[in-house]
């Protein structure tokens, strides 16, 4: 109880103090700084760890291979044979089967997977076969984007590989020892059953897991490899394309090719990330502030008018929003000025976004800032009254720290969220108007990174879009960087536990 | 004297709370009608005559009936009804699949402790990071190399969908892990020692006591078919009746349709926001709570 009462005390005072937001900013500057200048440092100390880590794990398994007996010896060729030594018959059969898979896989599929993955492709022409009775059939020739594909499948199906045979050999080696001190060994039944009780963190964890790598790992790896190819309109899957090593990222950033469109795009997104996060959320707190004074009645009728535009699905809100606010929408009616498209000039456009997003997210963070007001220990404002505060003094020094304290997180998630928002942009303008000055390839004035990245993708450039994917990331990690590393929720993991 | 002077202060101090209460219930007053006003136009519009009523310059329909309902129903070329099975479909497998990879996950990040969970985390955290759609070309030709997507039934690109929506579900974590760390261990500890292994602790334990977080994840994994655009509009491809409701709204809003069918969107609209809402207003508390839940107990 004692320690939590000062943990409530240090996160209310520790948070303002003397600092300026200057020099606070001053002060993660320096250390994001820092930060990039030991990048190179770290970076080599990574690798010797690595290297290493490498040394010894190999320098472990000689060692196994000499103590080792015949059963043990032979798991290094043999997968499993270390526990048919032992007797664990299921478990050697397992291994066994996993290695013949295995080699079956790589004999028949595999090697050309591999080969196919540094050619991505050799042969494309569209043969036509003529068969024993004089029928034909086309057969297409090699097909770049699954040559990349199977490569990439073949790549992972190989890791998975290598580490089911190290620990074969591990616990072919583990059975060894405990059988030469004499311990039973756990039969397979025991083995499955462990799996249900100390190692049910795996059964539980691969099931998640498959997904995750079925359908997030497999395909960025895939697109991160596209980002270094010339894949795009001209250089079809089935015509063939090819590795072109950096040249996507020098056309972005470098000083000819896209850059006039690029640095214009980043910088649109950084300034909407800000406003949208930050309006969103301080008009929120205003917002629950208002109804949750004491003296509002009905607060649970005020705040259901405001829940009502989350629990529309997004897309609806938006659509409607573009109607409404459009030229022949209702609002130019009531203004007399029906036919005036306000999405049809940048700074109007881009202001309209920024509205329509306030009126779709100062509901969410009104409702979020409402349970935390609520929660608030009543006791603090007390002593603080007693102390002689103010009104204002309670809520700079109160509310204001607890609320930030609480949501700093979730902050930090929304500006991410915001940089890779999608659907306020997609549905309201396109990411248009279009065809201003120095914008190109699909790029308009309310283009934001992942809208042009989405553009891209449709008009089949997908050298770019992989590229742009993955410069989007980067500025994302940047932010978080700079957040996060100062951030207490990251380092407080096991406090509440 | 002193007395008048007091009551005088009283009475300002007064006045001064009343002015202030009925200013903050006008702003309410007027903040609430902009919120709502866009919700209450769809629904007046909803109701419009078969003549429709985009660009007829007035602000209210001409006539009212049930014309646009009783097309979402009949009308062959865009197959309302059968969008909306499709997503609600999708959306309950959904719902099922990825609340089950997300709590799954979260337990084991909140009450394992092995070798690489760090380092699990911390590439969820990358993954995290990348736009999610950016590889949405290589999930099209994914599913294309083993027959899912492309020119097939339709059944299949729907199959695909819901493999997307809720394969990388478990990535998705954080906010229960929050939860469940806030769960007290001693739980788990008291039915170790009673000789339970640790899936009867999940299951039969800790389960019973997350109902919030679960209703949650629910929730959040049941809305979130509805309100995506991106991988249906790409996987779904051109087929009418295999499409869900966000990408067939989105249709009969776009440049081409709009004048025909603005009435029929907004129909539509309605037909899925009612429900949601609801249901989004009936859970509104598990929603709050998940959000705020794991942050606020400590």
């Amino acid at each position: 109880m004692a320690e939590k009462d000062l943990k409530k005390e240090s996160s209310v005072s520790s948070i303002p103090k003397k600092n300026t937001f200057g020099q606070k900013l001053k002060r993660k500057l320096k250390r994001f700084g820092s930060f990039l200048v030991n990048l190179p440092k770290n970076f080599i100390k990574l690798c010797v760890k690595i290297g290493t880590g490498i040394r010894d794990g190999i320098k472990n398994y000689i060692t196994i291979f000499r103590e080792g007996d015949f059963g043990v010896k032979m798991s290094f060729l043999v997968m499993g044979s270390g526990a048919f030594a032992r007797k664990q018959i299921a478990k050697g059969i397992t291994y066994l089967a996993i290695e013949l898979l295995f080699l079956f896989y790589m004999i028949f599929n595999g090697a050309g997977a591999i080969k196919g993955f540094f050619t991505l492709g050799t042969d494309f022409t569209y043969d036509i076969h003529y068969m024993g009775s004089g029928a034909t059939a086309a057969v297409e020739g090699d097909n770049s984007m699954l040559c990349l594909l199977f490569g990439v499948v073949a790549i992972i199906v190989i890791v998975a590989f290598i580490v089911l045979y190290f620990s074969n050999i591990r616990s072919a080696y583990e059975s060894y020892e405990n059988s030469v001190v004499g311990r039973k060994l756990p039969t397979f039944k025991d083995d499955l059953k462990d799996l249900f009780d100390n190692k049910f963190y795996v059964v539980l964890l691969a099931v998640a897991l498959i997904g995750v790598i079925a359908f997030t790992v497999l395909p960025l790896i895939f697109m991160i490899l596209i980002a270094f190819t010339n894949f795009d309109q001209d250089h079809s899957a089935t015509s063939g394309f090819n590795w072109v090593g950096l040249d996507n990222f020098k056309s972005l950033v470098g000083s000819t090719g896209l850059s006039t469109t690029f640095f214009p795009v980043l910088g649109w997104t950084l300034l909407w990330a800000l406003c949208a996060t930050f309006l969103n959320y301080f008009l929120g707190v205003a917002l629950a502030l208002l109804i949750n004074k004491k003296d509002i009645k009905g607060q649970k009728v005020w705040r259901t008018f405001f829940v009502l535009t989350i629990a529309i699905p997004q897309f609806v809100s938006l659509l409607l929003m573009r109607q409404l606010l459009g030229p022949f929408g209702p609002i130019m009616e009531v203004f007399g000025k029906t036919g005036l498209d306000l999405f049809d000039n940048t700074t109007t456009a881009r202001i309209i976004i920024i509205m329509v997003n306030l009126w779709i997210g100062i509901p969410y963070s009104m409702l979020i800032t409402s349970g935390i007001l609520m929660n608030i220990p009543a006791d603090l404002y007390e002593s603080a009254r007693i102390d002689g505060a103010g009104k204002l003094t309670m809520f700079r020094k109160i509310t204001l720290p607890y609320i930030l304290f609480v949501t700093g997180p979730y902050l930090i998630t929304q500006f991410i969220g915001n940089i890779n928002n999608f659907n306020i942009i997609y549905l309201l303008t396109g990411g248009g108007p279009f065809g201003e000055a120095g914008y190109s390839d699909g790029a308009g004035g309310t283009s934001l990174l992942v809208t042009w990245l989405y553009t891209m993708t449709g008009n089949s450039n997908y050298k770019l879009a992989s590229t742009l994917g993955i410069l989007t990331f980067v500025v994302c990690s940047i932010v978080s960087l700079i957040t996060y590393r100062n951030s207490s929720a990251s380092k407080n993991e096991e406090d509440f536990q | 004297m002193s007395q008048i002077a007091t009551t005088k202060k009283t009475s300002s101090i007064k006045r001064r709370k009343l002015i202030g209460q009925t200013s903050a219930y006008v702003i309410l007053g007027v903040l609430s009608f902009i919120w709502i006003m866009a919700l209450i136009w769809m629904i007046i519009q909803s109701f419009a005559g078969p003549e429709g009523s985009y660009q007829n310059g007035h602000l209210f329909p001409t006539s009212y009936s049930l014309h646009w309902y009783n097309e979402l129903f009949t009308n062959t070329s865009y197959p309302y009804w059968r969008w909306f099975l499709n997503t609600l479909v999708i959306a309950l497998i959904c719902m099922v699949l990825s609340t089950f990879f997300t709590i799954s996950m979260a337990y084991v990040m909140s009450r394992f402790r092995f070798k690489s969970r760090k380092r699990l985390q911390s590439i969820g955290m990358i993954l995290g990071m990348f736009p999610g759609f950016m590889s949405m070309a290589a999930i099209y030709y994914i599913f294309k190399s083993v027959g899912m997507a492309g020119n097939v039934e339709v059944w299949k690109k729907l199959v695909a969908l819901i493999l997307v929506y809720s394969g990388s579900a478990g990535l998705g974590y954080y906010v229960s892990k929050g939860f469940f760390d806030t769960v007290s261990r001693s739980l788990d500890e008291a039915a170790r020692i009673d000789g339970a292994t640790n899936s009867q602790v999940f299951f039969k334990v800790i389960l019973p006591l997350s109902k919030p977080i679960i209703v949650y994840t629910a929730l959040m994994s049941f809305l979130s078919p509805w309100g995506d655009f991106i991988f249906s509009s790409y996987l779904l491809g051109t087929q009418t009746e295999g499409w869900t409701v966000a990408v067939g709204l989105y249709t009969l809003v776009n440049d081409h349709n709009i004048t025909n069918y603005y009435n029929m969107f907004m129909a539509g609209a309605v037909l899925i926001a009612v429900p949601i809402t609801i249901l989004f207003l009936c859970l509104q508390r598990y929603f709050v709570e998940g959000i705020t839940g794991g942050a606020v107990k400590g």
